[in-house]
């Protein structure tokens, strides 16, 4: 071995030591301050650690654009969604009088709070968009109640990470980490375009997320809990898009 | 033009070759070792990111102008390919399956990789003079003589003189300065105009375009800008001989190194 070849080599090896002690210093780091997303193992993490991390620190206070009146689509689309179940269809019948969405987990004051109880809450509106991960998007006016504060009025535990979502629907289930829940455009809404929210759109009652793609704005919300952990959520992944292929974090 | 390599040159002389100023390479090999890795590692991505890109829009196939698009608004055109979906009517008789999990997943990793890699190349690009010496055409070539006779004898067809195996010629070193300095950051802007984390911290990054459907319907026509950028590249590497080629950016070694060292003297 050459003296040449012989340095190129100790070159080498520090440099590729260096690099695999730097990932794991930044992913300890990433860890401390949230930037790790649930399903980050396996061969897409890289991607999906890259997409979560790189958005939390580019956009932990920004806004999603909100639209003129002149600009909300004339009809929006109702996405095609599995047929409505028996348990749905009675709550229907009764005009969702008795819809409850109950609050548990890492908070004071669980809760079961009906849909007249949440609209008796500040309302507030914003015109923005709904984009698919397929491609298609439309514009809307969403009415509803922010999710910070209902999630003030049941009191969280300072420890608490995610807000777990559940549809009515048993496989339908999402959540958002705390930075998304108690951001000022997250609703629970229950309105759309000046108008009550149609069972279409996701009435009665629909969690909105504007600054993520569509299908983290769960329609048919039943259920929240407040989480530090999302390891005890069907596998761990933290929501149900994971386990059918898709990616937790949707903000791209 | 005979076989260069046989044709006695005396020490001092100067042999004429078609890129007249053929930069001397500093070492044995045609490609270092720096560009034929990112060469490669971006190869494999826009592979990836071709085939999951052409997935993701098969859920879609309806392209639009401005903010709002869907299958209740008007196209601006459509591509007339079966869907994935349902509610988007092809008028095909079956839906293909949802292949979007992975497609996404694979998109934005090789995203990811392809850029990253990017930056590194351009940044040690700049800084090595690797895009002065090799991709900036040279002075003389840039008039419009020189330039018309790249074009003609391009549409001949001629085959690529020895010393091209040393150097990309004028067409070719605009062509890649397009692809690296026009196309890929564009298709990377019109990527991330689609992310709604992205153009909430960003917001000018879509409105510029024209709204989010812009932005996809653009990324669509630069993403196949590119892929005829890739065709032609492999049709040309093939035209030019497609094991030299191969070899250059695989091993570094390129054809008749006697020639070129007789150009260096």
């Amino acid at each position: 071995m050459t003296d040449l070849s012989r340095r190129k080599l100790i070159q080498t090896g520090l440099a590729a030591a260096a690099g695999v002690a730097g990932l794991g210093a930044a992913a300890r780091i990433a860890g401390k301050y949230g930037l790790i997303p649930p399903d980050h193992g396996g061969i897409w993490g890289l991607g999906e650690t890259l997409n979560y991390a790189s958005a939390r620190l580019l956009n932990r206070h920004s806004m999603a654009r909100e639209f003129a009146r002149s600009q909300i689509s004339e009809r929006p689309l109702q996405n095609e969604m599995a047929p409505l179940r028996d348990a749905f269809k009675k709550l229907q019948a009764g005009a969702f009088a008795d819809w409850r969405l109950t609050i548990d987990g890492m908070v004071a004051r669980p809760a079961a709070l009906s849909l007249a109880q949440l609209k008796g809450y500040p309302s507030r509106s914003q015109i923005t968009q709904l984009a698919c991960e397929e491609g298609w998007s439309y514009v809307a006016e969403w009415i509803g109640v922010p999710l910070s504060y209902v999630l003030e009025v049941v009191g969280i535990q300072p420890e608490a990470k995610y807000v777990v979502y559940f549809s009515i629907d048993p496989d339908w289930w999402d959540s958002i980490d705390m930075g998304d829940a108690l951001h000022p455009q997250t609703y629970l809404a229950y309105g759309m375009n000046g108008g009550e929210l149609s069972v279409g759109n996701g009435g009665p009652l629909r969690m909105r997320v504007p600054r993520q793609l569509g299908y983290k704005s769960v329609k048919f919300i039943t259920h929240l809990t407040v989480t530090d952990s999302l390891k005890g959520f069907g596998r761990g992944l933290g929501s149900a898009s994971p386990e059918g292929g898709y990616a937790w974090y949707a903000g791209i | 033009m005979a076989n260069l390599a046989s044709v006695p040159v005396p020490p001092g002389s100067f042999v004429p070759v078609a890129a007249a100023d053929v930069p001397a390479p500093t070492d044995a090999s045609r490609h270092s070792a720096f560009i034929r890795v990112t060469h490669w590692i971006t190869a494999v991505c826009f592979v990836a990111l071709l085939v999951s890109g052409a997935e993701i829009v098969i859920s879609h196939p309806r392209f639009y102008w401005g903010e709002n698009g869907n299958v209740l608004t008007p196209v601006l055109f459509k591509l007339h390919i079966p869907s994935s979906r349902s509610l988007v009517p092809t008028g095909y008789g079956y839906v293909l399956p949802d292949q979007n999990g992975w497609s996404r997943y694979l998109h934005f990793q090789s995203a990811w990789i392809a850029v990253l890699t990017g930056f590194i190349y351009v940044g040690a690009g700049l800084f090595s003079g690797h895009f002065r010496k090799s991709v900036l055409p040279g002075r003389a070539d840039l008039s419009w003589p020189a330039f018309s006779k790249a074009i003609v004898s391009h549409v001949r067809f001629e085959r690529p003189s020895a010393a091209e195996a040393w150097s990309y010629n004028l067409l070719q070193r605009l062509s890649y300065l397009f692809v690296i300095f026009v196309l890929f950051p564009l298709v990377i802007w019109t990527g991330l105009a689609m992310s709604p984390a992205f153009v909430s911290a960003i917001p000018a990054s879509v409105t510029l375009l024209g709204g989010r459907q812009s932005a996809r319907t653009l990324h669509f026509f630069v993403s196949v800008a590119l892929l005829l950028f890739l065709l032609v590249h492999v049709g040309m590497v093939w035209f030019a001989g497609f094991r030299s080629r191969m070899r250059a950016m695989i091993t570094g070694r390129a054809d008749t190194p006697a020639v070129t060292n007789m150009e260096r003297v």
